[in-house]
Formats: structure tokens, C-alpha cells, sequence
């Protein structure tokens, strides 16, 4: 090319692209050539890469995305990194086999690891329901203050874990049953709400002194074999106390009502079988050391 | 190349029409070789120092020791990724202390700045890596190749056997430069005796490997067949010092007052009317750029000064003052052009102090935090769920934990008391204290421990934040965290 068929600005003196919109030209500073290669490559290596990996999706009328000659696939990579953490995990959490509960809890290392290892399966398999940090929600216990329905202690949580709470398939498991007093006709609708009335009445909160009173013959009679005559509960029938501030299907006086007329009786699974001794161990001096552990 | 040359307004004419738009292929331009010429002289000088010390320190740290005692490694410059250590002589840095490296970067930035605005790019010219190892390479092909005139006349000859030794021996040169760059820096990361056996029989990590490789390749490529094109396609500093440098700062400039109008000259012509510069054409063929000084302020120029050489060597030999090309104000060029004497050149100027204060703030800063750093660290994570729980007593509840890292080589015991509280009573799992008001926790020599802290209290408690305290019961070092308590609102 000649300098006359290029159009120069005369500006700058520079070579414009030849390009005009409404009068205004683009200058012409090119890009150095090696860039221009590196696009190419960048698109040869496109293709590369295409038919290596897995690159197209399953398109109607294809049937399944392509595979690639490597034969990749992130799913397996993924299934493989959690295998080999299993193990790279299981080889450190040997030393809490052997190791007691109180002794892991007392002894730094162990405890350090065994928090760890708890909080991170707490995450994964309680804090579903037992909210994280086990904070707890309606009919969900919290395990972060000191009430506790069944046991408080290291071998206590221990157990729980393992077999459950009212878990059909475990014969071991804590199991008791409150009737449904309203529901299955064992009282009458009056002599329910009587009942809530002093069931309040035991946290000092009824404003119905005649209806507690009424209701006193009966709760001796139908509730004090479980909750106590004076109705501080009885843990080994998981009996909650009725007198203190804790309400784990709520205190408001429907909510009771509710109870009385429906029961409760709410289910843990049992994790024996489904998490290894290290992992239950582990969770049971995270739980103990959450804040309520006895 | 681009140039910044000033657009002249008043003589708008309108564009030349009617031209052919240029082809594809003229879109992208093809790299032009530069023969850089050698210069001689104070600045070529100069860069042989500076290149023999920055390479120097390069290749040669990582073999210095610093003796710290038993079971530490004993390299004075070591970023050390398996125990999380950086260690810089008697500076020990462990992950928690990354904020001094985020102080060392923003010193390093603004000591650039601060230079750009008193010397111009003088970062560029001397000290950047990409000139430093792109001079050694151009000394190298120059060994081989011989200079300017030589070189360009090997690469239009055929291809004999003696170009094709030539051109063997530099590239074969240019590569063990390269693996010995890309080699250096793996020893950074590691032991270096250690790695740099291993590395020959095999037993260095596979980063090492990689590093080291990729290393090789960069230096090659970038020094090698790159060079120019570095700076004026891929690094964006050119463009930053714009925003940085102004009219003030000193940098390499062609004194147009002085050398126009240019011209070859005759001995027997007299110097009236005209200008010094003789178009000799020399700080052309010496720029490893390839531009032409004299064209002004250049987005490619990396002001590394060789052309100053370059003119000042020709000025004496036909007997003018040196200095036609100099560090130099554009606003004394100016003042001189207009016939005027340039004021005297100021170094302080509101920027250069803004800059000089910002540092010096930053760096005291850094050197009180590094005197007064502490051996101990302790960290206070509130439980954020539960916030907090009531207790079977009315009573609250609130659960921590305390975080506490020793940097000593030497376990220690440390004594923890929690204060602050009305009425308040702590406990730590799994240890046992019956009721006293201060506890100790043994940590691990390097140790990071974690303890958690049950801290009960009314709650009518009024002041609702507790302190904990850690002090070293041997040396009394104290490190106090203060948190929140919460409770339910009242």
C-alpha cells in the first residue's frame, strides 16, 4: 500500500481505520501482530479443550451432554476429595476411640480435636433441628442451657445420641409416652383446661385459683406418676419439670392446653448406625460443653 | 508506536477523504526488532551498578542464614508454607500479622509514587525487573552477536554455520539465565540448600518443579523476545504515571529550546541559527525502546537514560555543552523556549510532602508495631448462636471462645481472669478452678489453643460487657479483650 490510498487524519497525522460514523473516524494504532496469535491460539486451544472435556450440554435430541476423551467429570472428583478426607479423618479420630469421654473432655489436645470434629458433624446432622450452637426451637430441645430431660452428663448425651428418643428400630432407645388425656377421652374438655390452670399455677403464673384447685385432685391422680407430685419432672421417664421457666412446646396457656388435650411425644433418631463411635464421641463432648452439660 | 504529540486546534483542516480502509492484516502490526546500540558513559554506568545489586541480592538472599535458635529455620529470608511462617531477618511474621504486609505493599506503593513525582519513571530505567534481566539479555546477545550494526547485519545474512552457532550459543546462555531466575526463586520458599539438592535428585515438592519451570519460561520469553513489548502492551504502569507525574517532575527530556532547529552539520558551518541537535541519529539506535527522544513525552520511554549518554558522547566530540538531552522540568523547556530563565526546580512540592508525610505515618506505624509486637495474642469469639441462654435458675448464660496464640519457641502459662461483670462467675470446659477468680492455661510452645468459657450472670446484671484477661505469669505480658454479654432486653 501507497500513502495516498491511506487516509490520514490530518490532526495526528496518524492512519485512520477507515471507518466513519457521522463524520468521526477511528485512528489506526494497531494492536502488535503476536496479540492477534494469541487470539488464535486461545480459540485452537478452545477446540482442544472441547474435545478433552465435557463441553456440550444435553441438547433436545441429544441425549446427554458429550463426555470428552478425558472423561472428566466433577461429580466423581468431588466423591473422590470426600473419600479421601473420610480417611485422612478416620486416621486422627482413632485416638478418641480409646480415650474416655471425661478423659477427652479434661485432656487439651483431645478436646481441641474432638470440638472440632463435633461442632463440624453437629453442623451436619443436628443443628437441623437443634439450631446451631443447639440453641434450640419449639419442640426442638436446646442443648446450650442446664435443662435437661433425660441426662445431662458425657455418658448420658452419649447414649441419646446413639439410640434415640422414642426411635421405633432401636430397643434401647428412651422411650416413654404421655397420653393424649383430651384426644383419647381419658378427660373431659373442662378438666383439661382445669389442668392447664395448674400446671401455670406451678410456675406461679394461673389467675384462676378455683380451676387450680379443681384440678389438683386430678393431676396427682393422672400426672404425678411421671411429672411428680410436685411436678419438678423425673428424668429417667424424660418427664420434663413443669415449674421452672423451660417450655419446650411453649408456656402460654393454649400452648399447654394443647398438650394436655394432644400430648407430645417427639422423636430423635438413632445415630449408632449411622455415625461411626469417633463422630458420636466427638459430638457428645461438643453437646456437653455447648453450656448445660452436667 | 503511538506518539502524544500536541494536537494544533487552529490549523483544523478537513480530513483527507477518499482513501482505501486498510486491510485486515494492517490492524495488527508486526513487532519491528531493535538493535540496541551500547552506549557509554555516567548513566550506562549507573544501570551496570544497579543491575549487579538487585540481581546480586536476588540470586544470592535466599543462601544467607539468620541464626533464630533450636528447631527454626535458620534462612534469613524464608515465606515458609508448611509452618506459616515469614521470616525477614529478625522480623517473624505469622498469618494473623498479614496486615504488615499489606503496610509493606502500600509503603512500596507510595515510595513509587514519590519517586515518580521527583524523577519521573525511574523505576522503569533502572530497577524494574523487566529492564534489569532485558539489559542482561541484551549484554548476552551482544556477547555473541556483537553490537547494533553487527547484530542487524547477522539477522539479513543467510544461514551459515557461524550464525548459527552464534545464535545457539545466545539462546543456549539466555536459558540457563532463565532456569537460574525461575531456580532462585523456588529457594524462597524452602530450605534453600535443601531444595536446591533436592531439586537435582528429585525430591523437591512438585510446586517447586512448577514454579521453577514456569520461572524459566517468563525470564525467556519476556527477556528474551518480548522486551519492549512488555511495557507497552502489558504493563499498565505507563499508564498509571501519567496520573502521577506532571510537569515538574524530572525526567529524560530532549531540550527542544536548545537542539532546533536540528540538521546534519559540516564543520566549516557555523552553530548561529541553528540548534545543537545534528540529527546523528545516536539516542535513537541506543534506546532498547526504540523511539526517538526528541518527538517529547512518551507513553513507551522508560527514561532509562541511555540516550542522555548516547548525546552527551557526540555534544564533546563536536565541542558543545552537554545536556541536550537531560533530566529535565517540560516546564523549564518551556520557560526556556519562550526566552525565559526557568525557575530553580523544586523538589518539595504539595505532592511530593503529601506523599513523604503518608509514608513516614505508615512506616512509624509499622515500626511501633513491629517493637511493641507481642508474644501473646488472644481472641474473644462471642457464640453467636445462642446469643445467649437462660438457665433452669433465671439466671444468663453466655458461651465463648477464647482463642490464644503463643509465638514464643517455649510453652508458657497463661493466667486468665475475668472481670468486669456484676456478680458474674465463669467457667472453662473441661478444667477445673472451684471458684477462683483467675485460671491457668498452659499453651504450647508456637501453640494456638482454643478454650471455651461459660460466663453466668443475673439477669439484672446493669453493665452488660466482660472482660477477659490473659497475662503470662512468668513475664506478666497481658493481652485484655473486651466483649458484650447479652441477655434478653430489658
Amino acid at each position: 500500500m501507497t500513502d495516498e490510498t491511506k487516509d490520514i487524519d490530518t490532526h495526528s497525522g496518524v492512519e485512520t481505520t477507515g471507518h466513519s460514523w457521522d463524520g468521526i473516524k477511528e485512528l489506526n494504532n494497531p494492536l502488535p501482530r503476536w496479540w492477534l496469535y494469541v487470539w488464535y491460539i486461545s480459540i485452537a486451544w478452545a477446540i482442544v479443550y472441547m474435545i478433552l472435556m465435557p463441553a456440550i450440554p444435553a441438547l433436545p435430541g441429544l441425549g446427554t451432554n458429550t463426555k470428552g476423551l478425558r472423561g472428566h467429570s466433577d461429580r466423581v472428583e468431588v466423591a473422590k476429595a470426600v473419600s479421601e478426607l473420610k480417611t485422612a479423618r478416620d486416621a486422627q479420630s482413632i485416638v478418641l476411640l480409646d480415650a474416655g469421654l471425661e478423659k477427652i473432655e479434661t485432656d487439651r489436645t483431645l478436646q481441641q480435636f474432638a470440638l472440632a470434629m463435633g461442632e463440624s458433624a453437629f453442623g451436619d446432622n443436628c443443628a437441623t433441628c437443634h439450631g446451631a450452637g443447639g440453641r434450640g426451637a419449639i419442640g426442638y430441645p436446646a442443648l446450650a442451657d442446664d435443662v435437661w430431660l433425660w441426662d445431662g452428663s458425657l455418658d448420658g448425651i452419649e447414649y441419646t445420641i446413639r439410640h434415640g428418643i422414642r426411635h421405633d428400630t432401636d430397643d434401647g432407645t428412651r422411650f416413654s409416652a404421655m397420653p393424649a388425656f383430651g384426644r383419647d377421652g381419658l378427660l373431659k374438655r373442662s378438666e383439661v383446661d382445669d389442668l392447664a390452670q395448674y400446671v401455670l399455677n406451678l410456675s406461679g403464673r394461673s389467675d384462676e385459683p378455683e380451676a387450680v384447685l379443681r384440678a389438683a385432685p386430678i393431676f396427682q391422680q393422672q400426672c404425678a406418676s411421671c411429672h411428680g407430685a410436685d411436678g419438678t419432672g423425673d428424668r429417667t421417664q424424660g418427664a420434663p419439670n413443669l415449674t421452672d421457666a423451660e417450655w419446650l412446646y411453649g408456656g402460654r396457656e393454649a400452648d399447654i392446653e394443647a398438650t394436655i388435650y394432644n400430648a407430645r411425644n417427639s422423636h430423635m433418631p438413632a445415630w449408632d448406625d449411622r455415625l461411626d463411635d469417633a463422630t458420636i464421641k466427638a459430638i457428645a463432648v461438643y453437646v456437653h460443653s455447648l453450656g448445660g452439660g452436667e | 508506536m503511538a506518539s502524544t504529540t500536541l494536537i494544533d486546534h487552529t490549523s483544523e483542516l478537513p480530513a483527507q477523504s477518499g482513501g482505501e480502509p486498510p486491510r485486515h492484516e494492517d490492524l495488527y502490526a508486526k513487532r519491528k526488532q531493535i538493535y540496541p546500540k551500547l552506549a557509554h558513559g555516567k548513566f550506562r554506568t549507573i544501570k551496570w551498578l544497579v543491575m549487579a545489586v538487585t540481581l546480586g541480592v536476588y540470586y544470592g538472599l535466599p543462601w544467607v542464614r539468620w541464626d533464630r535458635g533450636d528447631g527454626i529455620p535458620d534462612q534469613a529470608v524464608l515465606a515458609d508454607f508448611s509452618s506459616e511462617k515469614f521470616y525477614f531477618f529478625f522480623i517473624e511474621l505469622w498469618p494473623q500479622d498479614i496486615h504488615y504486609m499489606a503496610g509493606g505493599l502500600i509503603l512500596a506503593s507510595l515510595l513509587l509514587f514519590l519517586v515518580t513525582s521527583l524523577l519521573g519513571r525511574v523505576w522503569c530505567g533502572y530497577t524494574c525487573p523487566q529492564t534489569v534481566w532485558t539489559d542482561l539479555y541484551i549484554w548476552v546477545e551482544r556477547a555473541f552477536e556483537g553490537d547494533r550494526a553487527a547484530r542487524m547485519r547477522l539477522d539479513k545474512a543467510p544461514w551459515t554455520a557461524n550464525k548459527i552457532t552464534r545464535k545457539l550459543g545466545k539462546h543456549a546462555v539466555w536459558l540457563v539465565i532463565a532456569f537460574w531466575t525461575g531456580g532462585a526463586f523456588i529457594l524462597y520458599w524452602h530450605d534453600a540448600p535443601t531444595v536446591a539438592a533436592g531439586w537435582f535428585t528429585g525430591d523437591a515438592p512438585l510446586t517447586a518443579y512448577w514454579f521453577a519451570g514456569i520461572l524459566t519460561l517468563t525470564t525467556y520469553f519476556l527477556a528474551g523476545t518480548m522486551r519492549e513489548q512488555v511495557c507497552t502492551y502489558m504493563c499498565p504502569w505507563p499508564r498509571i504515571q501519567g496520573a502521577l507525574t506532571d510537569e515538574q517532575a524530572l525526567n529524560v527530556t530532549y531540550r527542544y529550546d536548545r537542539g532546533e532547529p536540528r540538521g546534519p552539520k559540516r564543520k566549516s558551518e557555523s552553530w548561529d541559527d541553528r540548534g545543537d541537535c545534528i540529527d546523528c541519529n545516536q539516542c535513537v539506535q541506543v534506546c532498547p525502546m526504540g523511539i526517538d527522544i526528541r518527538e517529547g513525552e512518551q507513553l513507551e520511554c522508560i527514561h532509562c537514560a541511555l540516550c542522555i549518554d548516547a548525546c552527551d558522547e557526540i555534544m564533546v566530540k563536536v565541542d558543545r555543552p552537554k545536556g541536550l538531552i537531560a533530566y529535565d522540568t517540560q516546564i523549564a523547556v518551556a520557560a526556556r523556549n519562550e526566552g525565559l530563565t526557568p525557575t530553580k526546580h523544586k523538589l518539595v512540592r504539595p505532592r511530593t510532602v503529601v506523599y513523604a508525610v503518608v509514608m513516614l505515618a505508615i512506616g512509624s506505624l509499622m515500626a511501633w508495631g513491629l517493637a511493641t509486637k507481642s508474644t501473646i495474642e488472644a481472641n474473644i469469639l462471642k457464640d453467636r448462636s445462642p446469643p445467649f441462654v437462660t438457665l433452669s435458675n433465671g439466671r444468663i448464660q453466655n458461651g465463648y471462645t477464647l482463642k490464644l496464640v503463643n509465638k514464643a519457641s517455649e510453652p508458657r502459662t497463661m493466667l486468665l481472669d475475668v472481670s468486669g461483670l456484676e456478680g458474674g462467675a465463669f467457667r472453662v470446659i473441661g478444667m477445673d478452678h472451684e471458684g477462683s477468680d483467675t485460671l491457668e492455661l498452659p499453651v504450647e510452645a508456637f501453640g494456638v489453643d482454643r478454650y471455651r468459657i461459660l460466663v453466668v450472670a443475673d439477669a439484672t446484671v446493669p453493665r452488660r460487657q466482660v472482660t477477659f484477661t490473659v497475662r503470662d505469669a512468668a513475664t506478666g505480658e497481658t493481652d485484655v479483650n473486651i466483649s458484650s454479654f447479652r441477655g434478653a432486653e430489658q
